[in-house]
This record gives C-alpha cells, sequence and structure tokens, in this order.
C-alpha cells in the first residue's frame, strides 16, 4: 500500500487544493471534501476556544477552551499532513493527544486544589502575582 | 516495508566497511613500519620504560582517592622507577652500538591532503627511537629518578598524605613527559614530551601553593617557557613544510642529501638558518639560556628533590638534548649563523649567571644560578662543535648537581629550612652530617672543575675545542672560550665560597623559618644537643634534624656516581664513553663534511679538521697538528693545565676571603672587600636588576595597557550593551503599574491582541 502511495506521489499537481492523489486512493472517503474545509473547521474551533478562554471566567470552562484550541491546531496538521502525503501530520498529532492527557489530568487537579482554597471556580480572585 | 528495511542494513553495512577499511589499512601501516625499522621483541621492554612511570602516576592517584598516609606511594614511584632503569640499562646493554632502534607502539597523527604527496602526508608515531643521544639521556633520567625519589621520600615525610601524592603523583609524570621528550622518534613526540615536562614542573615548582612566591615562581616558568616553545612549535612546522617529514630517520635522510623536500638546494634556503635558530629558542627557553633564564632561579621555590631532578639534573638539559638531536640540521648551514649564536648564548649566559651567584647569600639559589651557567657550558660546548663535550657535561652535571642540591637539600630539612649561607657554619661538626658534607665537597669539586673529577674532564673536553674550532668557522670562538675560562674561575670561586662558609670553619647556625616542620620528632635520637648557637630566640631548644637512611643512601650514591662518571672519560673508542654514544646518534657528524661546506663560504676548511670527532682528546690532537691554538700551545694538551690552575686559582680566593683565619660564621674579610667593590656588589647580588627590567619592559606596559582596554570594555563596550538593555527595562518599568495586574483575563487578552499586531504586520509585509 505504502509504494502505491509513493509512486503516486510524482502525479500530484502542485498548486491545487483539491487532493487528487487521495481520491484515488480513498476514493469514497475523500471525495467531496477539500483541506479548505478542514482548515475552516480548524480555524472556527481556534476562534471559539480563545473567544471563550477570553471571556469566560470559570476555570473548568477556560480549561475546556484550551482544549480545544488544541483540537484544532491537532486537526489543522492532520489536514496538512494529509493534503501533503506526509505522516508527519498525524505522528505528531497522537503525540499531542498523549500529552494533552497527561495535562488535562494535572490541570484538572490544579482546579480542584484552587476551588478547594477559595469555595469558588472564578479565576478572577487568583491576582496576587503581580508583576 | 523489506524495501526501507533493506536500504538500512545496506547502509549500516557499507558504514562499517567504511570504517573498518582505514582501520585495517592503519593496523597494515603499523606492521610495515614496525617491521621496516626491525623492532625486535625488545621493543615491548623499551615500551614499558616510559609507561612504567605513567602507570606510577596513576597508581599514587588512586592511592590518593583512598587517603594513603603511609610512605606508599614514594615506594611504589621508587620501585617502577628503579624498574624502568632496569630495562633502560637492559635496553643499553642489547644495543649493538651503533643502529638506532626503533619501536613504533601505535599510529598516533596521521594526516594526508592534497594529492598526498611531499609535503602533504604528516605521519607521526607515538614511536620511540634508541641511538646513543637517547640512550645516555634515559640512563641518567631514570637512574637519578629512582634516587631522587628515594631522597624524596624522606625529605618530603612532613607532608606524608595527599601532598605526598600530589608529589608523587607529578613527579612520575615528569619521568613519563621526560621519556617521551628523549625517546620520541619524530618532533611531535619531542613536543608532547617538551611541554610535558613543562607542565609536571610548573605543578613542582608550586607544590607549596599556600606560599606565594612558590606559585608565582611557578607562573613565572611557565609564561617564560612558552615563549621559547613558540619558537620550538614554529621551528617544527617550518621542518615539516621545508624537509616534508618530523620523523627523525626521515628528516636526517633528507638533510643528509643537502636538499628540502622539494628538491631545492638547502644552501640556498632560508630556512637553512631560520630552524636551527627557532629550535634553539625553544631550547634556550627550557634551558634557562640568554634573555630566559629569569625563570629557573625563581624554580628553586620547589621542593629540593624538585630542584635536583628537574631544574638541575634533567629537564633544563632538554635544550641541549634538542640541540644535539638536531645537530644534522645546525650544521648544514655553512655558515653555522645558529651554532655561532648557541656559542654566545651558551658562554654570555654562563658567565652572566656565575657574576650573579657570587654574591647571593641563599646556597639553594647559588646552585640554580650555578645550574643556568653550567648549561651555558653545555651550549658553549655544542655552539663550538664540542658535542662530546658538551653531552657528557651534561651526564656528569646530572651527578654532581643533584649530588649538591640533595646536600643543600638535607641541609635545609636539618635546619628548619634555612638556606642563608651567613647563618650556617661549620656542619662538619655537627652531628649527623658528615656523610652531607663529603657529597657536598665531592659535588664542589666537580663543579669547580678540581683536577681528576669528572666535572674537570667533561668542562676541559668544551674549553679546549673553543680553540680547536677556529673564530672564522664559528664567529668569534676562541674568544668566547676566554670568557669561559673566567667562568670557571667565577665558578670554582663560588662554589668554594658555600662550602667553606657553610660546611667547614667554627660551628653556628640559625634554624629557618619552619619550625612547625620540626615540632613531632624534635627529641629524636639522633638530633644534635651541644652545637653552639648563638642569640637567636629559637636557638634554646632547637637542635639539628640529621638525616636519616634515604637521604644518607641516596648522597653516597650520587657522590660516588659523581667520582664514578670520572672514569668514563678512559674507556671507549671515541674519547671516551660519551663520545662512543654520541658517535652512534644523530649529534655525530663528519667534520670534513662542514671543513667542505666552510672552505666553499669561508675558506678555512682545514681549520675545523680537529672538530667534534675530536673533541677533548689530547692525544689525537698529536696527529691533528692543523687546528687552532691557545697562545701558540695545542689546547687538547694543555688545556688540562690552563683549566686546573684556573680552577685552583678561584678556590684559593674563597679559601683567602671564607675561610682562612675565620673564627665566626662572619666572613669579615669578604664583607670589606664586598663593601670596597660598591655598587657593583650590590648590583650583582640583586641579580643586575635584570627582574626588575623585566618588569619594566614587560610587565608594567602590559599591566597598563591591559588596565586601559579593561576600563575601555567597561565604559564603552559595556555602555553599549547596557543601553540596548536599558530601553526595554526602564520603558517595562514604567507601564509595569498599568499592566501588571495579576489577572488572568488580562494578559490572555494582551497576548491575543500582541499576536494579532503581529499578524497584521506580517501579513502587510506579505502582501
Amino acid at each position: 500500500m505504502i509504494d502505491t502511495v509513493l509512486s503516486g506521489m510524482s502525479s500530484l499537481p502542485s498548486m491545487t487544493l483539491v487532493p487528487s492523489l487521495a481520491q484515488t486512493a480513498f476514493p469514497d472517503a475523500m471525495a467531496s471534501s477539500t483541506l479548505n474545509h478542514y482548515l475552516f473547521v480548524s480555524a472556527v474551533m481556534f476562534a471559539l476556544g480563545l473567544i471563550g478562554f477570553v471571556t469566560r471566567r470559570n476555570l473548568i470552562i477556560m480549561f475546556l477552551c484550551t482544549e480545544l484550541m488544541f483540537q484544532a491546531a491537532g486537526l489543522a496538521m492532520i489536514a496538512f499532513g494529509r493534503y501533503h502525503m506526509n505522516f508527519d501530520g498525524q505522528t505528531f498529532v497522537i503525540f499531542v493527544l498523549t500529552i494533552a492527557a497527561a495535562e488535562a489530568a494535572m490541570a484538572l487537579a490544579l482546579v480542584v486544589l484552587l476551588f478547594r482554597k477559595r469555595e469558588s471556580l472564578d479565576a478572577n480572585l487568583w491576582a496576587e502575582l503581580k508583576g | 516495508m523489506t524495501g526501507i528495511t533493506g536500504t538500512i542494513l545496506e547502509t549500516v553495512l557499507t558504514t562499517a566497511f567504511a570504517v573498518a577499511d582505514p582501520a585495517a589499512e592503519a593496523a597494515g601501516h603499523a606492521g610495515a613500519h614496525g617491521g621496516g625499522h626491525g623492532a625486535t621483541s625488545g621493543g615491548a621492554l623499551m615500551a614499558l620504560i616510559p609507561l612504567l612511570p605513567l602507570f606510577g602516576a596513576v597508581l599514587v592517584g588512586v592511592f590518593a582517592c583512598f587517603n594513603e598516609k603511609s610512605k606508599l606511594p614514594a615506594y611504589a614511584t621508587v620501585g617502577l622507577l628503579a624498574v624502568a632503569f632496569v630495562l633502560t640499562l637492559i635496553t643499553y646493554l642489547g644495543w649493538n652500538g651503533h643502529d638506532p632502534i626503533q619501536v613504533r607502539l601505535w599510529d598516533w597523527i596521521g594526516l594526508e591532503w592534497g594529492s598526498g604527496g611531499v609535503g602533504q602526508t604528516l605521519d607521526a608515531g607515538f614511536a620511540f627511537y634508541f641511538d646513543g643521544l637517547s640512550l645516555l639521556w634515559m640512563l641518567f633520567v631514570t637512574g637519578l629518578a629512582t634516587l631522587i625519589g628515594l631522597y624524596a621520600s624522606e625529605y618530603m615525610e612532613h607532608d606524608a598524605g595527599l601532598g605526598y601524592c600530589r608529589f608523587f603523583g607529578a613527579f612520575n609524570l615528569f619521568v613519563f613527559s621526560m621519556s617521551c621528550l628523549v625517546m620520541g622518534d619524530n618532533l611531535l613526540m619531542l613536543f608532547l614530551g617538551w611541554e610535558g615536562v613543562g607542565l609536571c614542573s610548573y605543578l613542582l615548582i608550586g607544590y607549596y601553593y599556600k606560599k606565594k612566591a612558590a606559585v608565582d615562581a611557578g607562573m613565572k616558568a611557565f609564561v617564560v617557557n612558552r615563549i621559547g616553545d613558540l619558537g620550538l612549535l614554529i621551528g617544527t612546522l617550518l621542518t615539516f613544510t621545508t624537509f616534508g617529514s618530523l620523523e627523525f630517520t626521515e628528516l636526517f635522510a633528507t638533510i643528509g642529501h643537502g636538499s628540502t623536500a622539494s628538491g631545492a638546494p638547502l644552501d640556498a634556503t632560508w630556512q637553512v638558518w631560520a630552524i636551527p635558530l627557532l629550535l634553539m629558542m625553544g631550547a634556550f627557553g627550557k634551558s634557562a639560556q640568554l634573555f630566559f633564564y629569569v625563570w629557573l632561579p625563581d624554580a628553586m621555590e620547589g621542593p629540593t628533590p624538585v630542584s635536583a631532578l628537574i631544574h638541575a639534573a634533567t629537564m633544563v638539559t632538554a635544550g641541549v638534548y634538542l640541540v644535539a638531536r638536531m645537530m644534522p640540521l645546525f650544521v648544514a648551514d655553512t655558515q653555522l649563523i645558529a651554532l655561532s649564536v648557541v656559542t654566545w648564548g651558551g658562554a654570555i649566559t654562563a658567565f652572566w649567571a656565575a657574576t650573579i651567584a657570587m654574591a647571593q647569600y641563599d646556597i639553594k639559589r647559588i646552585m640554580g644560578y650555578s645550574t643556568i651557567s653550567q648549561l651555558g657550558y653545555m651550549f658553549f660546548g655544542l655552539g663550538v662543535l664540542a658535542t662530546t663535550g658538551g653531552v657528557f657535561h651534561v651526564f656528569t652535571h646530572a651527578f654532581f648537581k643533584a649530588t649538591l642540591f640533595l646536600s643543600c637539600g638535607a641541609v635545609m630539612h636539618g635546619f628548619a629550612g634555612q638556606l642563608d649561607l651567613r647563618k650556617l657554619s661549620g656542619l662538619w661538626k655537627v652531628p649527623g652530617f658528615k656523610i652531607v658534607v663529603i657529597a657536598m665537597l665531592i659535588g664542589c669539586l666537580n663543579l669547580a672543575g678540581f683536577p681528576f673529577t669528572a666535572g674537570y674532564f667533561s668542562k676541559d673536553m668544551i674549553l679546549a675545542e673553543a680553540w680547536v674550532t677556529s673564530d672564522s668557522t664559528i664567529w668569534g670562538s676562541s674568544w668566547a672560550g676566554w670568557l669561559m675560562l673566567l667562568t670557571a674561575g667565577l665558578t670554582a670561586y663560588y662554589t668554594f665560597r658555600v662550602f667553606f662558609r657553610v660546611f667547614v670553619g667554627p660551628v653556628e647556625y640559625h634554624p629557618g623559618d619552619d619550625l612547625h616542620d620540626h615540632a613531632d620528632d624534635a627529641h629524636g635520637e639522633d638530633h644534635a644537643h651541644d652545637a653552639g648557637q648563638h642569640g637567636d630566640h629559637h636557638a634554646d631548644h632547637f637542635h639539628p634534624h640529621a638525616p636519616k637512611w634515604a637521604i644518607n643512601l641516596v648522597l653516597v650514591a650520587l657522590a660516588g656516581g659523581s667520582v664514578l662518571a670520572a672514569g668514563l672519560y678512559f674507556v671507549g673508542d671515541h674519547h671516551g664513553w660519551a663520545g662512543d654514544m654520541v658517535h652512534a646518534s644523530s649529534a655525530h657528524f663528519d667534520p670534513a663534511h662542514i671543513g667542505d661546506h666552510s672552505a666553499a663560504v669561508a675558506g678555512v676548511g682545514d681549520a675545523v679538521a680537529g672538530g667534534e670527532s675530536h673533541a677533548g682528546d689530547a692525544h689525537a690532537g698529536d696527529t691533528h697538528a692543523a687546528h687552532g691554538t691557545i697562545l701558540g700551545l695545542d689546547p687538547h694538551k694543555y688545556m688540562y693545565y690552563i683549566s686546573a690552575i684556573v680552577g685552583f686559582v678561584g678556590i684559593g680566593v674563597a679559601f683567602v676571603l671564607h675561610f682562612a683565619g675565620r673564627t665566626e660564621a662572619a666572613t669579615s674579610r669578604a664583607d670589606s672587600l664586598a663593601r670596597a667593590m660598591e655598587p657593583v656588589h650590590t648590583w650583582a647580588e640583586r641579580k643586575w636588576y635584570v627582574d626588575e627590567f623585566y618588569h619594566f619592559i614587560i610587565v608594567t606596559p602590559l599591566k597598563v595597557i591591559s588596565h586601559l582596554f579593561h576600563w575601555f570594555d567597561k565604559l564603552v563596550i559595556d555602555g553599549i550593551v547596557e543601553l540596548f538593555g536599558g530601553v526595554p527595562k526602564a520603558s517595562s518599568e514604567s507601564l509595569s503599574p498599568a499592566t501588571q495586574t495579576g489577572v488572568l483575563h488580562d494578559y490572555a487578552l494582551r497576548m491575543v491582541a500582541g499576536v494579532a499586531v503581529v499578524l497584521v504586520v506580517v501579513a502587510i509585509v506579505l502582501y
């Protein structure tokens, strides 16, 4: 299968946004979607995460927003990787997912600790570190 | 998948082969070298000579790790060095007496560039080269190192523990480096050893690292030697570019053809005189000659065994070795420019140092200046083509100067570091010092050139040659000879000045400052109890600490060696044993060859007919009438009488001034003469202000310049740097109250805004 993919590389149009190779390799799955679709979804997810992070005060919601931005970046990487027929994007995202899982465990533990101190999830209660 | 795996496998295999190929080649190369130069089964034994002390250095380091408090490091050192000496002896006895032995241990530096032709390959093996010269040097280096190591086991006993390990570690490393220097088969090996002995010298001079004078002296020795080493390094590189090799056998073969590696006639090149001069610069640095001598007297701050071994007997003769080893290069120059400089450099240094030695009061410093002076004799000998005499003097000097230093060391050890000859007198009558005094006497007689001592014969061989070699071969050689004869008289005087004042005469002594060393054994059995001390406040309870078996044994052995060395003058086929050794080495050259060249250039071919091969032999002189004369007399016959008379005069003056009729430690007669000679006496005592002069012309300007640069760096360079750092710092400090709120959302918003600004800027720039 890899050989098929590699041999197909040479026929890839250089500047088009339509992955014709992908269509030959996976005719059904990629038939109607282009790179731009994926990037659009990724951008929307990232923007939602960013807005949520800046506007909401609930620590858990803020944390979920960061996760959303993470996944948006991951989606963009997978889409680009697939478009360039390069597996680095997918590989990287698998690492990111692993680390995000570990990081989520720690972040939630921190949130629990912060909550126990102030009996609240309001991020603005924590403003001692100035300068 | 299989495709990729296959590719990886193939790559690994190719790489492995690519690595293996040169390795196989190198192995074959080494084998070819070893076989080609006729390495024998004895090669392994010879290779052990330097490796044993190296192992000793590691072993002593291990002792240090276990915090060994006994004398074990000393005895391990002495044992290993003794084995190294025996191996040297076996090598010498098994040597056929003329062919060099080469042992290549492994490839060390192998380079090839360009097309790999002449001058584009450098092959320096970790290899040894034994001929008469290296064997002679190795015999006394390993022999004296063994004896002096034994002496040090007692001398350094107050430092047993880590200090002891530090001392013997550096001691072993020194012997290893010296062996590499002397046994190396190419100039790079020599350079390795050369720097190694310099390092060990530095470490051991600064052994008493809490004493500022010792640390400064170590630094001075190191820095002064660097200047000389630069000459050696440039000389080595020039040798390579000129002759295309650094290996002695190849080098001498090329020089023997009278052409450079590219085939140009050697006489026409500037390298023919530049390389010897540069090598000489290195030699003068290491051997403390001319402008470089200032480090050696200060080096006496090190422990006395170090002064004896490194700064008298072995390391400082490395320069003589270098010149003798590279003799083919020195005599390749038909005008013998470098040898004339060597002659005069040696002569002036010998005289200069002797004048300083005459007015010093520290007996170890006197010996230090005397070493400089005697090294001057050796260079002078090489310069006037008396290679045998020069090398023989290295050998005899190693013994008698080690004896002198170790006797002084025994005095220092016994009198709590006292070295001032005004505060010591009549040691002959102090119990337990008889052997020290006798050893000292033997050393002094040798140094003064008393008839039938080893020093007398070796000095004669050098002096006679000054007149045998004509003035037109070596520029002004007979004039330099007169200077050396005068120096011989001064040497006899200052030597016996020490002996008559300190070792004989009325008993009087004051201990030095190192009384704490003495505290543990102040009431030992073997101490003197009734000596006539004078009013010093220490004196009431001070008892001289007489040397024990190790020091006495070594003194007896060395004094015996100094006496027996004279016998070497009478054995062998080429004017003494040293002559045989020189004859079977690169230091030997055909005088007729130089004659030819000189005849072509200066028309004095026959004047040097009695050159090196007849050095110092009175009887050979009969058959070669056509050489220079001294006052119309044949120097080979009459130098014995002339130098004996000069020696007697020197000793006689010392006797009158410092011994005859003396009833107290002070010598009124010498003191009044010194007063009459003011201000010359004070100048000489202050070493002609050379240190102050160097300080003024080198150290002070450097200090001034460095201070200027320091301020420039502080104000201008640092000012500019801090300006760039200061702008963001000042702006952030002015903004911080408004921006540093501590609220998470504020920071997040500002970050987003910042990123947005960057993105907008990038977008504007790109589109």
